[in-house]
């Protein structure tokens, strides 16, 4: 597979999104805001932080496996954005050489420790939002944002934008195709016939919206989309964002992993 | 050039949260003041054609690399600023949320690099006048490319700042800049390029498409608050920038602004009330570590070594390690049993 289909594939994480778990069934609003909380204080942390962030893992981990979410996907979808972040922070080690003591007689310099960290945000914050989009439907998040009072235009053409990139994009791969097929070696590549076939695509989607637009006016459309789905904000939704933000507080407030390391340390001795 | 929430600080992705979220109300606002049911669609379906163009690739005649297109320049030119930046926020949230490139707090932040500059600069400031609506190829693609640059410099550098702002990265200034700024070169040519050569395409082939959308936009033409709007964009940009500049590089700049307020350096103290116990809440939390006003002796001495390595202390950091090793194991076994458990059922 290509960097670009793997890049492309967001057919799957639609059918991921459909399934029916208990945590597909919790109410978008809230998955919303706990995954907005748990970005914030992930990154909260200064960047020499490494082991406070350990126990947050427990959130993707919990969120992969009850909503059945394929950890490999996960995974594999993270390898393909990490290069800037990774491409950023590898410059730390070479900056900041200070040596810092790991333990007794290991030395470290604070670069690395300063990279691991921002790695660790990295897995993190790049995990919540995949698992976010994998276990909530994307007229789900459209629906809640607006409810949150992201103005209607904006979440109507959210949605708009959302159910035309299939159309669309098989409408590209047919023209990459037959483009390929036409091309030998670097022919046609170029800048020139790209251009062009963009300039096709452009008309066939502007072509597309009109159509669209009167097939809708038609069916009595008037400026947004109304939807029957009924979001419902239950104990359990409240619940979740509750012990969500109970929890990350514990861990923000308190160095659990520590703890549990100078308890084990005691109880050895 | 996704900006990624790892090198974020919790203040820099905030303010341009904010920014982000103040610029679609506004142009939501001005949409719905003109409300043209058309647009809607035609917004949505152009956003899904973004994605589809960025599908298709091309050589690049000198480095034989592989290139696509950004698309804020083009929907600026054909939506006119408000719409195109709404288009552009939508396809980077879907970005953010399906590819997870940059991730969602820094999704303020890739909405402003690359739907302010050029929906509100380089489109209305730049390509606007430089055409002044001529159906020439060559001044199309001498504005295009114009623009286009500008709007990808002033992206990339905003990056380099918002950056250096959170403090995570050890980058120099000048070396993160040098990274930067001529790979954006690069990328700006080729986007005003195709940006030029798809308007030209459809000019030639279907002109009345292009007459089509504008007039059925009376936006583009009542923009006189364009002016206002960019002076309040830029005057935010700097402000922010200031702000938080001084906030998280330099903790002696705020203690700075507050001893020309007061006289001292330190804000007159309140032992008592609701601000006693704010103060004990951020020090608990140092969410913003940065922020806090008032440092205790001990505190500012640390401070003096800063960026300090927390707790240097042998015995610490080991018993941190052998905690880490240990949570990490039980989420782990918490994980493989929850799995176990939902296969056996199933």
């Amino acid at each position: 597979m290509t960097f670009d289909e793997e890049y492309f594939n967001i057919g799957y994480l639609d059918r991921l999104s459909y399934r029916d778990t208990v945590v597909h069934r919790l109410d978008p609003r809230g998955k919303v805001i706990a995954t907005m909380i748990f970005v914030i204080t992930v990154i909260s942390y200064p960047k020499y932080e490494v082991i406070p962030l350990v126990p947050f893992f427990i959130f993707p981990v919990l969120l992969i496996t009850l909503s059945d979410t394929p950890f490999k996907f996960v995974l594999k979808k993270m390898l393909i954005v990490s290069p800037f972040a990774v491409f950023i922070g590898i410059f730390n080690p070479l900056f900041d050489t200070r040596a810092v003591t790991l333990a007794d007689g290991v030395l470290i310099s604070a670069g690395w420790i300063s990279f691991l960290s921002l790695l660790i945000k990295f897995t993190l914050t790049t995990s919540s939002a995949l698992l976010l989009i994998a276990t909530t439907s994307f007229p789900g998040i459209c629906t809640a944002l607006q409810r949150l009072g992201v103005p209607a235009p904006f979440t109507s053409q959210l949605f708009f934008l959302y159910r035309y990139i299939f159309v669309l994009m098989e409408e590209a791969m047919r023209i990459v195709r037959a483009r390929d097929l036409r091309s030998f070696g670097s022919r046609g590549t170029d800048i020139k016939v790209f251009v062009r076939l963009i300039g096709i695509l452009f008309v066939r989607t502007v072509e597309r919206a009109e159509r669209i637009y009167n097939a809708m006016l038609s069916r009595g459309f008037r400026g947004h989309i109304p939807s029957m789905r009924q979001l419902r904000f239950t104990i359990s939704d409240a619940i979740f964002v509750f012990l969500t933000i109970a929890f990350l507080s514990a861990l923000r407030f308190f160095n659990i992993t520590e703890m549990i390391g100078r308890f084990v340390q005691e109880l050895a001795v | 050039m996704h900006m990624a929430d790892a090198l974020l600080s919790p203040a820099v992705g905030a303010t341009f949260w904010a920014g982000t979220l103040g610029t679609i109300a506004y142009c939501s606002k001005k949409l719905k003041e003109n409300l043209d049911e058309k647009l809607i669609p035609l917004m949505g379906v152009l956003g899904a054609f973004i994605f589809a163009a960025q599908m298709i690739n091309f050589t690049i005649p000198v480095t034989g690399s592989s290139g696509h297109l950004g698309g804020g320049l083009i929907l600026a030119i054909i939506l006119g600023p408000y719409a195109a930046f709404l288009v552009m926020a939508s396809v980077l949230t879907v970005q953010a949320l399906f590819f997870a490139d940059g991730g969602l707090l820094a999704l303020g932040c890739n909405i402003w690099n690359m739907g302010i500059y050029p929906c509100f600069i380089a489109y209305p400031l730049i390509y606007k006048p430089l055409t002044k609506n001529s159906t020439s190829n060559g001044r199309i693609l001498f504005a295009s490319l114009l623009s286009a640059v500008i709007g990808l410099q002033l992206g990339a550098f905003s990056v380099v700042i918002q950056t250096l702002l959170s403090g995570k990265s050890e980058l120099p200034f000048g070396t993160f800049l040098l990274l930067m700024q001529p790979i954006h070169l690069g990328i700006g040519i080729v986007e005003g390029i195709v940006t030029a050569g798809v308007i030209s395409y459809v000019r030639t082939v279907r002109p009345e498409l292009l007459e089509s959308i504008p007039a059925s936009r009376p936006l583009a033409a009542g923009i006189s608050l364009k002016n206002v709007l960019v002076t309040f964009v830029i005057l935010a940009a700097i402000t922010g920038g200031a702000l938080s500049w001084f906030a998280s590089t330099f903790p002696d700049g705020l203690e700075w602004s507050i001893e020309k307020v007061y006289g001292k350096a330190e804000l007159p103290e309140q032992e008592h009330g609701i601000t006693a116990v704010l103060k004990g809440f951020q020090e608990k939390t140092a969410f913003l570590p940065d922020y806090t006003f008032k440092k205790s002796e001990n505190e500012a001495k640390q401070e003096e070594a800063a960026p300090s390595w927390p707790g240097v202390d042998t015995g610490t950091s080991l018993s941190g390690i052998l905690g880490a090793v240990i949570v990490l194991g039980v989420i782990m076994i918490i994980g493989v049993s929850i799995r176990a458990i939902r296969r056996n059922k199933s």
